[in-house]
């Protein structure tokens, strides 16, 4: 007889390796690969109805008459909903904006007139998808057209035509800006360098998946069932109560997955009022889900943004002392979000650099356009991008390198926690270390030689720098800077942790990703507060009322779930481990700090004959509980919610100035790009992007966010841009002519990342993902580099066309784009 | 508002249906909504970004720029039909992970439909090759660049992906 080797049923538990900071593969993959995600349109209701949405021809129009008779002759029409039973069945949403703006009345459907092409006016809901958009073109509207306003700047002078009538004006808010003393500095300065224009254009970041939802409005409890991919629900629930005049517990929002947001599906809750509506009228669960067409004309796009008179002080040395500028903010027809950009670019007003004399007088304007949504990068990629022109133009006019006049600017590594001019501190960063690597992962020097060698080929070669900044989790009293009486301010997330019946380890999050990889994230910290491996953790991501995983704040927009949906996770996650040592400790009769917690089981020390399985440990608190003492039982819960609140107060809405963001980010990208000189094509050659976001709880999902912002931004200046005409009509509404970025456009990106922890966060993480535009910032300034001091690169978008003129038949405004007085 | 009923046979992921459609219906919404296959996306409408690609016949198509009626007495083959719920990835569905291809995974299943089509046709293919072959799907949060990585891993075998 053999001896047989006896078995093992102990190992004393040996450390877990820690998972964050490690690659590993996401937990979300599983099901998203085999074709098994659940996103809003896969989600069917019994006996549901299609909806389809009689959108206005005209930009801008009075309503005389919605005639719904002939749709609801057709067999199988369920039901009709138009702007004038939304006037007498809701209330107007609530308005961030102060008086004049808040008087704006904003409504589900058209009330009374139109103010955007495609803005809907009716709603039929049929048997099928075909049927609803069949009947839904038998609704007759009659329209009278208005004069139509589409420029933001003339959309602000007196006589142009007045969308809102009850404000009196197109302009929904103004604000001044004013740190240090940018007129003294004007004066004293060596130089001054004059920018009488710049324009960023407007696109939309548009997510593959278009807005959907499925309401059922439950007659018999109220409750109002919505499942959607809206990217913020309580957001929601906060315009849509008030408007159905329902409490905010009625609705149930759920979701699984998203396919993509990017700050656009937060406003979806203007059609999810109409849906519910529909359902409560025909008692029925009412089916939406948007055509590209409909997403790109009818949705939000980002902002549009005229900067004027901008005004440079510069020192002989390259020292940048500040800037002055006047903004008009072009928010379209309606301020679903808005006028919250006028305060956020103020999140970053200096960009990387120690301006200290900064004025800006931001006017958010009203125009005949689609309205505006936080597109990724919100109001700052704007912001950081005139700040990139200016320290560009300013460069070139003034013939400095911009490399040096950017290092001569930049905050320094030393500097930080900085402060800047109007309260906000920048936690931590190195931005000139990032510089430095992006270089020499493009090779700097070896790009400027085969430029030299380039000229009088036919090629132009040029090389930018974009330098930009994530500014991440929101104090939102913020908006006490837009709105004095506001009840906002700090900002939380919640989560909830929690072993289970027999002790699985489950955790539901507030935060409602769109692709962020949450789930992962999620469990490699929770795995670590409790000892485990991340397979170990089930995360629940999507949104689910029931669940009590949220707050007002909670979701995924403003690069901030590293810190406050992380914060979350971890609170409660160590929470649940105190009740794990205390029923441990009690049990094992020793002290709580003798309790080592490690792979799944707690025990004094590793000792096999005193240890409790997190199964044992579950079943005493859930199954078992006369076991327990009542004192420990009466503490321990094994499931715990955790609300993380950063540590903001209330920002000083009489001087503008605060903490206003608690992270930021940073990236600084380098581009070259080479432009044919007779055709003007722009071919971006190499491309190098150094990130800063802390320390790094997954890296290859840090490296996936900076490759997608980074597609955006190349994206917006090269290719996408929403063009209106005259009449307000939209002209590039579908994908054959909005030409989204493709995987041949697109350069393989080099990536690098230099972690510099934040000091004000769980766990030296940053909000990170919107990524602040680099490209555009980047990729002007090689065009700028490339093209010379004689013409002025001015607008965000450079198509081919744009380019060519640049090259070969420049305007006026074109060369005039830039003077310098010098003293 | 009138249509008309069309009998149709098709295959899908191996298995036979026999349907009556409506003349209008697009293969989209049939394998969506009739199957109940809804790994398959809509994006765009238009034949643009690609979401709804699948196999036909073995050559990739997108599924909302046909009507249903069109599929009768093909093959068609979706993202359900790589690797059933029990079975693990395929290699090509492991890359994607290794990668990190996938975000919000919307556009995912067209993408690897397509390239299950490009590598199945040619199974060694250049870096450039790849980037032109997948220029019928659009992805909005990767920047492509995971995505091209994946698909050249998977096509290093130089077999069925």
């Amino acid at each position: 007889m053999s001896t047989q080797a006896p078995i093992r049923t102990w190992a004393p538990p040996a450390p877990v390796e820690k998972s964050v900071g490690q690659s590993i593969p996401r937990k979300e993959d599983g099901r998203l690969l085999k074709g098994q995600g659940m996103f809003a349109d896969d989600v069917w209701m019994h006996r549901m109805g299609y909806v389809h949405f009689v959108r206005s021809p005209h930009a801008h129009a009075a309503i005389l008459d919605v005639d719904v008779s002939k749709a609801l002759q057709v067999d199988g029409v369920h039901a009709t909903l138009t702007g004038e039973e939304v006037r007498r069945l809701t209330d107007r949403y609530p308005q961030i904006a102060p008086e004049p703006g808040g008087r704006l009345k904003d409504y589900c459907l058209a009330v009374g007139k139109v103010r955007f092409a495609g803005e809907p006016v009716a709603a039929v809901m049929a048997e099928t998808r075909e049927l609803a958009r069949d009947a839904a073109g038998l609704v007759d509207v009659e329209y009278a057209p208005l004069p139509v306003v589409t420029d933001a700047t003339e959309a602000a002078t007196d006589g142009a035509p007045i969308l809102h009538t009850e404000i009196g004006s197109n302009v929904g808010w103004n604000g001044l800006y004013d740190f240090g003393d940018v007129d003294w500095a004007l004066e004293h300065s060596d130089h001054v360098v004059r920018i009488p224009h710049l324009h960023f254009h407007r696109f939309s970041s548009t997510p593959l998946e278009c807005n959907a939802a499925v309401v059922n409005w439950d007659a018999g409890t109220g409750v109002i069932r919505i499942e959607s991919n809206n990217q913020m629900p309580q957001f929601a629930a906060l315009f849509i109560a008030p408007a159905l005049g329902v409490r905010t517990d009625q609705l149930q929002f759920n979701s699984q997955d998203i396919g993509g947001a990017f700050g656009l599906k937060l406003t979806n809750y203007t059609n999810i009022t109409a849906l519910a509506l529909l359902s409560r009228k025909a008692n029925r669960p009412a089916k939406w889900t948007e055509y590209r067409s409909e997403h790109l004309v009818g949705s939000c796009h980002g902002n549009e943004r005229t900067f004027r008179d901008i005004e440079v002080p510069v020192m002989a040395d390259g020292q940048i002392l500040g800037f002055k500028v006047k903004v008009y903010d072009d928010v379209g027809a309606y301020m679903r979000y808005e006028p919250l950009g006028g305060v956020i670019f103020s999140q970053v007003l200096p960009g990387c650099y120690r301006f200290q004399h900064l004025q800006v007088d931001y006017h958010t304007v009203l125009t005949n356009k689609t309205p505006i949504g936080p597109n990724r990068g919100y109001s700052r990629l704007q912001h950081l991008w005139l700040v990139e022109r200016i320290v560009d133009i300013a460069a070139t006019q003034l013939g400095l390198d911009p490399v040096a006049v950017r290092r001569r600017n930049y905050v320094k590594a030393d500097e930080f926690p900085y402060e800047t001019p109007n309260g906000c501190l920048y936690d931590s960063g190195d931005y000139e270390a990032s510089l430095d690597r992006a270089l020499e992962l493009i090779d700097y020097e070896g790009w400027r030689e085969r430029q030299r060698a380039a000229a009088g080929s036919g090629k132009r070669i040029g090389i930018g720098i974009g330098s930009t900044l994530d500014s991440g989790t929101n104090n939102f009293g913020q908006a006490r800077l837009i709105n004095k009486n506001l009840p906002y301010s700090g900002n939380g997330e919640a989560a909830i942790c929690k072993l289970d019946l027999q002790g699985e380890i489950s955790v539901a999050l507030g935060s409602v990703p769109q692709g962020q990889g949450h789930e992962t994230t999620t469990a490699q910290v929770v795995a670590d507060a409790l000892g485990v491996t991340p397979d170990e953790v089930w995360v629940q991501a999507g949104a689910d009322s029931a669940r009590n995983s949220y707050t007002a704040f909670s979701g995924t927009y403003a690069s901030q779930f590293a810190v406050t949906g992380i914060g979350a996770a971890l609170g409660a996650a160590r929470q649940v481990r105190e009740d794990i040592v205390a029923v441990a400790a009690c049990v094992l009769e020793c002290a709580p700090e003798e309790v080592l917690v490690v792979g799944g089981i707690a025990s004094v020390g590793g000792d096999e004959e005193r240890a409790l399985t997190f199964a044992e440990i579950a079943n005493l608190v859930h199954a078992n509980v006369g076991a327990l003492p009542p004192d420990v039982a009466d503490a321990v819960t094994l499931n715990r919610r955790f609300v993380y609140r950063p540590p903001f107060g209330v920002p000083d809405w009489r001087t503008k100035s605060g903490h206003l963001t608690l992270t930021y980010a940073s990236q600084i990208h380098v581009c070259v790009v080479e432009i044919d000189d007779e055709t003007g094509v722009t071919t971006v050659l190499d491309y190098a992007i150094v990130d800063e976001c802390g320390t790094p709880i997954n890296p290859q999902i840090i490296e996936g966010q900076v490759h997608g912002a980074a597609a955006h931004g190349i994206a917006a200046v090269l290719q996408e841009t929403l063009e209106y005409d005259e009449a307000g009509q939209l002209l590039n509404g579908t994908f054959w002519d909005y030409h989204v970025l493709t995987c041949p456009d697109t350069p393989m990106f080099k990536t690098d990342n230099l972690p510099r922890p934040s000091p004000f966060t769980p766990t030296g993480s940053k909000g990170m993902g919107e990524g602040g535009g680099g490209p555009l910032h980047a990729v002007c300034s090689a065009l700028q580099d490339a093209l010379g001091p004689t013409v002025v690169v001015t607008d965000s978008h450079n198509p081919i066309e744009r380019v060519w003129r640049l090259l070969h038949a420049p305007s006026p405004a074109d060369r005039g784009g830039a003077t310098v007085e010098s003293r | 508002m009138g249509d008309s009923a069309h009998p149709i046979t098709v295959t899908v992921n191996g298995e036979r249906h026999e349907r009556v459609v409506m003349g209008r219906q697009l293969l989209v919404h049939f394998l969506r909504e009739t199957l109940g296959l809804r790994g398959t996306h809509i994006g765009c409408d238009s034949g643009n970004c690609g979401a709804c690609t699948v196999i036909c016949d073995g050559k990739a198509i997108k599924s909302c720029m046909q009507l249903a009626v069109q599929a009768d007495g093909r093959e068609v083959e979706t993202v359900e039909g790589l690797a059933g719920p029990a079975d693990p990835p395929t290699r090509l569905q492991a890359a994607f992970t290794r990668h990190h291809g996938v975000q919000c995974g919307y556009c995912t299943p067209g993408f690897l439909m397509s390239a299950t089509a490009l590598l199945q046709e040619r199974p060694s293919l250049s870096r450039e090759e790849i980037r032109r072959g997948l220029k019928g799907n659009v992805c909005r949060c990767t920047g492509y660049v995971n995505i091209v990585l994946a698909v050249e891993d998977a096509a290093q075998g130089g077999e069925r992906p």
